[in-house]
């Protein structure tokens, strides 16, 4: 239901991002999605992980300041308007998304979208009552 | 031949001694009898009032430094009753206490009278249009300037700073012929001036600018685009503020005001007394000062005194053009700026004191960057959280600082370190 996002400082510097995708990369840990927040002044980088605990032990190590976000990750149909219905959800629930991507996954062959809410203990309540299903963790995870 | 008075100006050496002399005497045993931190230091170093009988006897007396200033805040060093006092200036804000400087009417009329000598030695006159566009408050700046043009009698536009359409146009309409500023807006406004096609629409004639460092390469640059001469003027709020010296029309040098501050250059590191000529740590002994008389204060400005004659004919002694700090102080913006203030407000702000300070000039204008090393603490996965910890810690610094950096935050334990030791500055000006 809800999932660990990681999520890392990355200062505004040709090679910083290579770096933190390096270090995932050489411990064989894998991306499932990836989004990149950019400012004229520095970058957050957001990633979900097979791994998410070794992801943070590996960048804490290597002095990146990293924190560990719950996300929801709403599973939807790949098709045409399937995003718009979710969303149509939490705005007349009153509940504000923060940021959000998206990612379609190989296996299960369905589409995800992830959203970062103040609340996700509610959105979860408001999504599951509208008959959206949220991904849980194994289901991201493998 | 644009001398304000001639008769002090242009005194023979002798002469000149004489009188410093005689003030000296005056201001020790006043200093003494008023401030306890003077009699507890000259008790220490054990010498009595009655032994300054001279000039000869300055380098007897202890030296004085910004932090004492600092720890007798505010009233310390004040030596005549508060309801002598007419007028309070202020250096910008430094780790936690300011200076405060304390002025009687007869402290601002030698002030208003050491800026006086600056406007006329810049040929200005009675039916001179003084533009000053110093700041005005409790930087010296504004007020200085202010006051001397009234003395010369120049019909006197405080602008303030700021708001350069304003100044333009005040400048056209009016008629401005001296222009009282930093360097850097000079520059800043030369180049709006000509981009603006008012080049021949203004009528100046000088400029004096100073409280911050500037090369010949930049007086060229703004005599050429403003069709001016521009003069150094300099000072300090703890002597007194712009005026303690000032340029003639050789342009090699800054004549002190010597009649009421007496200058000695010392070895930063020993405190020796160092001959005419040498390169040294530039001191200040007020000779004329009522209500903040200092004595030997320690400027940390690194320059050359010389005597040799002057084609202005002063015999003022003359300052070379400030070839640094003999402490860690910034002067960005004309703003003097301390290291260990950043390091304050990081720990005020809950942030490890990781940070190095980045100036450049570019256009003739002070960059102020600041780099700070982002923490767990700091970080968040959403850009407004972060955005809004860097403009907290952007408005902390500012109101400690009296300028605004810009901040940006980078990879902990990415700031240079030399021998485990970070390195705090980083001043890419060429002057």
């Amino acid at each position: 239901m809800i999932i660990d996002q990681i999520s890392v400082f990355v200062e505004n510097n040709p090679g910083r991002l290579a770096d933190i995708a390096g270090i995932l990369g050489k411990a064989g840990i894998d991306m499932r999605a990836m989004s990149i927040a950019d400012t004229a002044k520095f970058g957050i980088l957001r990633l979900i992980v097979d791994k998410p605990r070794e992801a943070l032990e590996l960048l804490r190590a290597a002095e990146c300041v990293v924190s560990v976000t719950p996300v929801l990750a709403v599973s939807i149909k790949d098709l045409p308007g399937s995003l718009a219905v979710v969303l149509r959800v939490l705005a007349e629930a009153g509940i504000n998304v923060e940021y959000g991507y998206a990612f379609v996954s190989r296996k299960q062959g369905n589409a995800y979208v992830v959203i970062r809410v103040e609340d996700n203990r509610r959105a979860v309540e408001c999504l599951a009552q509208n008959g959206i299903k949220v991904a849980d963790g194994k289901e991201i995870y493998e | 031949m644009n001398r304000y008075q001639p008769e002090i100006e242009c005194a023979s050496e002798d002469r000149l001694r004489g009188l410093q002399s005689e003030r000296l005497v005056r201001t020790v045993k006043h200093a003494y009898d008023n401030v306890a931190f003077y009699r507890r230091k000259m008790d220490e170093h054990k010498v009595k009032p009655a032994d300054v009988k001279s000039m000869d006897d300055l380098p007897k007396l202890p030296f004085l430094c910004k932090d004492d200033l600092r720890d007798a805040y505010p009233y310390g060093f004040l030596a005549v009753p508060r309801s002598e006092v007419v007028r309070i200036q202020s250096t910008s804000g430094t780790t936690g206490k300011r200076v405060v400087a304390f002025y009687t009417q007869q402290d601002i009329d030698v002030w208003d009278e050491c800026c006086a000598r600056a406007i006329v030695a810049a040929g200005g006159g009675k039916d001179d249009v003084v533009h000053v566009c110093y700041g005005y408050g409790l930087f010296t700046g504004g007020p200085g300037l202010n006051g001397g043009s009234h003395k010369v009698g120049s019909m006197t536009l405080p602008m303030s700073s700021g708001n350069t359409e304003r100044q333009i146009q005040f400048m056209c309409d009016l008629g401005s012929t001296i222009l009282c500023c930093t360097p850097s807006y000079a520059a800043f406004l030369a180049e709006a001036i000509l981009e603006q096609g008012m080049a021949d629409r203004i009528s100046l004639k000088a400029g004096i600018f100073g409280a911050e460092a500037w090369s010949e390469e930049m007086r060229r640059d703004i005599e050429d685009k403003l069709r001016i001469k521009a003069y150094d003027i300099y000072g300090l709020t703890e002597i007194s503020g712009p005026g303690v010296s000032f340029e003639c029309s050789e342009q090699t040098g800054m004549h002190i005001n010597e009649d009421h501050f007496a200058a000695e250059i010392i070895d930063p590191a020993t405190g020796e007394t160092l001959p005419l000529g040498s390169k040294g740590e530039l001191v200040f002994s007020c000779l004329s000062k009522a209500a903040f008389p200092l004595l030997r204060y320690r400027t940390r400005d690194i320059c050359v005194l010389s005597r040799k004659a002057c084609s202005c004919g002063r015999t003022l002694v003359k300052m070379s053009k400030l070839m640094g700090r003999s402490d860690d102080m910034l002067i960005i913006r004309g703003v003097n700026v301390f290291p260990s203030q950043i390091e304050a407000v990081l720990l005020k702000c809950g942030l490890p004191p990781n940070y190095q300070i980045i100036v450049d000039r570019v256009k003739y204008t002070d960059t102020f960057d600041v780099q700070v090393e982002m923490t767990p603490e700091m970080f968040s996965d959403t850009v407004r959280q972060v955005a809004a910890r860097e403009s907290e810690l952007v408005s902390a610094l500012r109101s400690m600082l009296g300028i605004s950096p810009k901040v940006t935050l980078v990879t902990p334990r990415s700031i240079a370190r030399s021998e485990g030791k970070a390195v705090r500055v980083v001043d890419k000006r060429t002057i």
